[in-house]
């Protein structure tokens, strides 16, 4: 049971100037399954991919059962013995079963004799695993959950004795996850080692045997899954940033200006994203939503915008309804006082390739104030632009500057400039400060306050629980796409905690 | 093309890397000149003088580039959409209709400036009209833009082939064009603009459809640059998720940008058949919508850098034909050679030599890559 | 009956040169990269075949020119597409012209005969193949005719293109490379994450495509016509870049569609304005426009939608 299967010793890897994996090391016993958590771009999928093969790490040691190994590509992964099921399946839609779990492995030239051998192999890994699944069933007709057990199955086909899972229930629904549990539990038990990727709290406690802690791209800490709780994962993942608290005053609210009923969202696969959430969030008020990434949040933030497509409920907007049914045009709820700073800035707040002041209109480039008649009014653009520029003090101060040349903290002024000074009822907010150096968190945070003060309607998402609870009057914490409770704005970060572990619906669940 | 390349100074990117790209493709074209056994020094120094020696040879060179510049124009403005327009050489051949119309109906009884007016307009209508199929099938049913363009040449040379047959030729007459048009019908050369530089022409068909060109190439830097609908069609290009959240709808601007470029493409008509033949004949776009692709690839879809390209391109034509006299080894097809080694070199290998310049100058890596055009619609 | 047979006779003669080179398309269109440049290399092969076959004198040279012609074009696209990672479809274009040009300009220069080759004469041109007994049985009724007149007397190119059906449907569906070939035209990360090099895995698929126009190519100017002529393909590379779509991108329905479009091209060649019974005159051009127009039809999604593998045209990088 002691012996070490995998041995990770100073890996280093950067990406231009991102350090994704700062000297980190790391060891993983036979025999268990040992959880990776951390929150989204704390660089656990780049650690498993170098352990993969997938990418080459700029220095640093892997040990395979002790031995010391090069790993420079999956093939050399696979001839170790390592396994890993993507986080994105690696399948080929089109293709059988059979196919996908013979592709790369197929023992010689023609397929006839590897595809019978492909077959019995098959049968014996049913038999031995209990992993059922029809080998001539057809990649893109199979539920998510069977195309995952489909990426298991090609890893134990081609010998694999460590199994790398990358986040695999992000794509799965509860009674899906819970299988897959069975099926790792099952795994385990035939002595297979299993490293399991994931940044929920509760997988990583209902599961695993150790657990290690990543954040921005160093490892902080591994512990006995049996000898630590929730909370001190949950202050690792997140550790003590630095937060200046914004001096705020009691919330002074007034009527119901954003207004959510029973909405209900699916994902292109038609997996429900959102389900039935209700919130109203009045003038002169801030409502976080709090929850760990990947719980529906963004997904509710983008439909109340117009740019996702509901499959039932209502949203009103300063009383009046909201058409969700995908006709509802983001410049039409522009017009009706909703502002929106979302999530994606490089792809959605922003055009990179446009010079800042063309970037500072996107999406209001409609209004009278930017035009003359069809054309675009420029010195007012531009005008405007600088006075922006100057009020939220972004660097460099240069409105005719392509706006990939800004730091993230100065592209994210630009947009939060760009939906405040529109002057707003309603503004909504996903991550106002990801990727935003400290100095501009100070700034933005006071800036949302402001526009609560002026008697403003905020909705706030972000997945920085310390964020939350700097800022909210009211906080909605969400769960596997429902909100499971709400708090007000002085609620305890361990009671908030357990609401976005899902654990305190499960004992809701249980009475 | 996600691959990220180090950020270069605005000169190098705009300047140097098409001068280097160049040279490499005539370098290439060289080659082959010194393949067939003959001096790439003889050909060149030929080329020039052929295009920009004399009067008339200079009148050539920019009547040619007069053609270029309009379908160079329309490939560029659907390339700011992220629409690869290859398409440009039939709406060309079926914006042609709308000259010959407008010609046949009033060039007995209009001034040459009023049949001008009315044969743009018909020649832009047709245009589009020929682009909107593609478009609306790409806009409305996702078909892949770059084939149904390819389809639609080669549709449009059938219905161009029974149209000059079977409708147009007059009767009794054997070869597949239009009767030729009275004075109303054809567009007078700008003779006297060149003498303001103390050129003759003498008898190149370079004619008032240069002017219209060049007001074609201002139209689309402010329709681009200057406009809402050119801001739009910018983010669509840029990043289809940004266009969404700006509430743009992009089947309209998918619709509208290829619209445009059909119509630019369309223009291109007026050149061969108002201002030289004074006819319709068979084949008169001959290639010139793909000469495009080659002028937008090099002229970095910016009119800026179109207006020298399709000069460039009008040298090659001119001077090319400059050579084929002198150097009967080197026909005319040289020139198609060298379009498809500028197309190579500056367009699908365009980043083959940024590494390499990017050491030179040192530039650290940045996160974003260049803007890289048409990505297939 | 005479005019049934003559019909059959120069259909299958047309649809040969769109069946090797719709089947080209095919490697390289499965393994995702798009390849609009059919046109050119087999109209390089055509020349280099022609131009070889006079100069030897030998039909087997001039194949092997062609097809050294076409994949060193392929090898071109290739290293655009995959290593460069540049735009296909310019890739393609560029190609196109490259070929236009050079054909012309090298055979005026070595040989002088207005962009031609010289005529090919003896061995220097593929020659017809009589099947076994095809003049005895030319007398059977129905059968026998079919058999001497439609199946028996045509080149070995013409058997060996229809043959490459089979062969390629085999080969895309029951061996390893095929397997692998589709796999990365569909999802390269599965091909990559499973140890296959995705960039030797397309370049081989490349190369199996200039093969291939290689020999459409060298049918051209050494078995349907005796030399090379100036652009001789005249678009057949589109009609086979069409017929791969029309076929939806899969083997034994490409034969289908090289037939019909060779079909329709004998048929333009036959009518020239003659009537057709019950429908009447219709143009010549709108039966040489035909399978331009029914191309389009089918990417409309009117008569089943055309999917096209789903990393086509998209180089292959890494994902973060």
């Amino acid at each position: 049971m002691n012996e070490t299967a995998i041995e990770l010793i100073g890996i280093n890897k950067r990406f231009g100037l991102v350090h994704a994996n700062k000297d980190i090391s790391l060891k993983v016993r036979k025999g268990t399954i040992h959880g990776i958590i951390g929150e989204n771009g704390a660089g656990k999928s780049t650690l498993m991919s170098i352990l993969y093969g997938f990418y080459e790490a700029d220095s640093g040691e892997i040990l395979v059962d002790g031995t010391k190994r090069k790993i420079t590509n999956p093939n050399e992964a696979i001839a170790a013995g390592i396994g890993m099921v993507h986080q994105h399946f690696m399948l080929v839609d089109n293709f059988t079963v059979l196919e996908n779990i013979m592709l790369g492995a197929e023992d010689s030239a023609i397929l006839n004799k590897g595809i019978a051998r492909a077959r019995a192999e098959l049968k014996r890994l049913e038999r031995d695993y209990a992993l059922e699944v029809d080998p001539d069933a057809v990649i893109e007709e199979l539920p998510v959950g069977l195309q995952q057990r489909v990426e298991i199955l090609k890893a134990l086909y081609r010998g694999a004795e460590i199994l790398i899972l990358d986040e695999p229930t992000g794509v799965l629904t509860p009674p899906e996850a819970d299988h897959l549990f069975r099926i790792l539990g099952q795994l385990k038990d035939q002595g297979k080692t299993i490293i399991f990727i994931t940044h929920k709290l509760r997988e990583i406690m209902a599961i695993t045997d150790e657990v290690s802690v990543m954040r921005q791209g160093e490892l902080v800490g591994t512990r006995q899954t049996a000898d630590t709780s929730v909370e001190e994962l949950a202050s690792l993942m997140v550790g003590r940033r630095v937060l200046l608290r914004v001096e705020k005053g009691p919330a002074n609210p007034g009527d119901v200006k954003l207004s959510v009923r029973n909405l209900t969202v699916k994902d292109s696969r038609g997996v429900t994203v959102v389900d039935n959430v209700s919130l109203d969030v009045r003038a002169g008020e801030i409502v976080g939503i709090a929850g760990v990434a990947g719980n529906g949040q963004s997904q509710l933030l983008e439909t109340i915008a117009g740019i996702r497509t509901a499959s039932g409920g209502e949203v009103y907007l300063n009383g009046k309804p909201v058409d969700i049914s995908g006709k509802a045009d983001p410049a039409e709820l522009r017009r009706r006082g909703l502002a929106h700073v979302p999530e994606d800035r490089h792809h959605m707040g922003l055009i990179l390739e446009f010079e800042e002041a063309e970037s500072a209109i996107l999406g209001y480039h409609d209004q009278p104030d930017y035009l003359n008649g069809v054309f675009l009014n420029v010195d007012a653009i531009r005008k405007d632009a600088e006075a922006k520029i100057k009020a939220y003090d972004i660097r460099p101060a240069n409105a005719r500057l392509k706006t990939a040349n800004f730091s993230g903290g100065n592209q994210q002024k630009v947009v939060l400039a760009r939906e405040i000074e529109q002057d707003p009822d309603v503004l909504i907010i996903g991550q106002p400060t990801r990727g935003v150096d400290v100095g501009a968190i100070e700034f933005i945070h006071k800036r949302i306050i402001e526009m609560r003060d002026a008697g403003k309607a905020v909705l706030l998402v972000s997945v920085e629980l310390d964020e939350i609870r700097a800022l909210s009057d009211r906080i909605l914490v969400m769960f596997a796409g429902r909100v499971v409770g709400e708090r007000d704005g002085e609620a305890g970060e361990d009671d908030l905690g357990l609401l976005m572990a899902g654990i305190e619906e499960d004992r809701e669940a249980a009475e | 093309m996600a691959t990220p390349y180090a950020k270069l100074p605005g000169w190098v990117e705009y300047v140097l890397i098409p001068l280097i790209n160049l040279i490499v493709a005539f370098a290439v074209a060289g080659l082959v000149v010194l393949l067939v056994g003959q001096s790439p020094i003889r050909a060149a120094t030929l080329l020039v003088d052929g295009a920009f020696g004399y009067g008339e040879g200079i009148g050539y060179t920019l009547y040619y580039a007069t053609t270029f510049i309009f379908t160079g124009l329309a490939v560029a403005v659907a390339f700011h959409c992220k629409l690869f327009n290859i398409g440009g050489e039939g709406q060309a051949y079926i914006g042609g209709i709308g000259v010959a119309l407008a010609c046949l109906t009033f060039d007995t009884i209009l001034p040459w400036y009023l049949t001008f007016i009315v044969a743009t307009i018909g020649a832009a209508l047709f245009g589009a009209a020929w682009a909107f199929i593609p478009a609306y099938l790409r806009a409305k049913r996702g078909s892949h833009i770059v084939i149904t363009t390819i389809m639609f040449n080669f549709i449009a040379s059938s219905v161009m082939i029974y149209l000059l047959v079977e409708v147009m030729k007059p009767a009794g007459t054997m070869s597949p064009q239009t009767r030729t048009f009275g004075e109303g019908g054809q567009l007078p050369q700008l003779d006297w603009l060149m003498a303001i530089f103390g050129l003759d022409i003498g008898g190149a068909p370079f004619n008032v459809s240069f002017l219209l060109a060049l007001a074609a190439a201002v139209f689309v830097w402010v329709l681009i640059w200057r406009t809402k609908l050119g801001y739009e069609i910018r983010t669509m290009g840029f990043s289809e998720k940004a266009a969404r959240y700006a509430g743009i709808k992009d089947s309209r601007i998918i619709i509208i940008a290829m619209l445009i470029s059909g119509a630019l493409a369309g223009m291109m008509a007026l050149n061969p058949i108002m201002g030289e033949q004074g006819r319709m004949q068979l084949d008169f776009v001959a290639g010139a919508g793909f000469v495009g692709i080659a002028v937008a690839l090099m002229g970095r879809s910016h009119p800026a850098g179109i207006i020298p390209a399709a000069i460039l391109f009008g040298m090659l034509y001119q001077g090319g034909a400059e050579i084929s006299f002198e150097m009967p080894e080197i026909s005319r097809d040289m020139i198609v050679i060298i379009q498809g080694l500028v197309i190579l070199f500056a367009g699908a290998l365009e980043n083959t030599f940024r590494p390499a310049i990017s050491r030179f100058f040192g530039a650290r890596a940045a996160k974003t890559p260049p803007v890289s055009v048409g990505s297939a619609g | 009956m005479d005019i049934v047979v003559l019909t059959i006779e120069s259909t299958i003669r047309l649809s040969v040169p769109l069946l090797l080179a719709a089947l080209a398309g095919l490697f390289s269109e499965r393994s995702g990269i798009f390849d609009i440049g059919l046109e050119g290399k087999m109209l390089g092969a055509a020349f280099a075949g022609g131009a070889a076959a006079a100069v030897f004198s030998s039909a087997l040279m001039g194949l092997l020119a062609a097809l050294v012609v076409s994949v060193a074009l392929s090898l071109v696209h290739g290293y655009a597409s995959i290593t460069q990672r540049g735009n296909q479809i310019v890739s393609g274009v560029a190609i196109n012209f490259i070929a236009m040009g050079t054909t012309v300009i090298l055979g005026q220069a070595w040989f002088a005969q207005g962009g031609r080759t010289p005529a090919l004469t003896g061995d220097a041109r593929f020659t017809t193949i009589d099947l076994p007994f095809a003049e005895a049985l030319a007398d059977v009724p129905v059968l026998g005719t079919i058999y001497s007149d439609i199946l028996s007397g045509h080149f070995w190119l013409t058997y060996f293109a229809f043959a490459m059906v089979p062969f390629a449907w085999w080969v895309l569906y029951r061996t390893r490379f095929g397997l692998r070939l589709r796999a990365v035209g569909e999802n390269p990360g599965a091909v990559d994450t499973a140890g296959i090099s995705v960039t030797w895995l397309r370049y081989r698929a490349v190369i199996c495509c200039g093969i291939l126009c290689g020999f459409a190519g060298a049918y051209l100017s050494m078995a349907l016509t005796a030399g090379f002529v100036k652009n001789m393909t005249a678009g057949k590379g589109y009609i086979a870049l069409a017929a791969l779509i029309f076929a939806k991108w899969r083997p034994v329905p490409i034969m289908y569609a090289c037939l019909l479009f060779g079909f329709l091209d004998a048929m333009g060649i036959r009518m020239q304005g003659q009537p057709l019974p019950i429908i009447g005159p219709v143009p010549v051009q709108f039966i040489q426009a035909l399978p331009y127009i029914l191309t389009v039809i089918l990417l409309a999604g009117f008569i089943g939608k055309a999917e096209p593998p789903k990393a086509g045209g998209v180089p292959y990088v890494k994902e973060r």
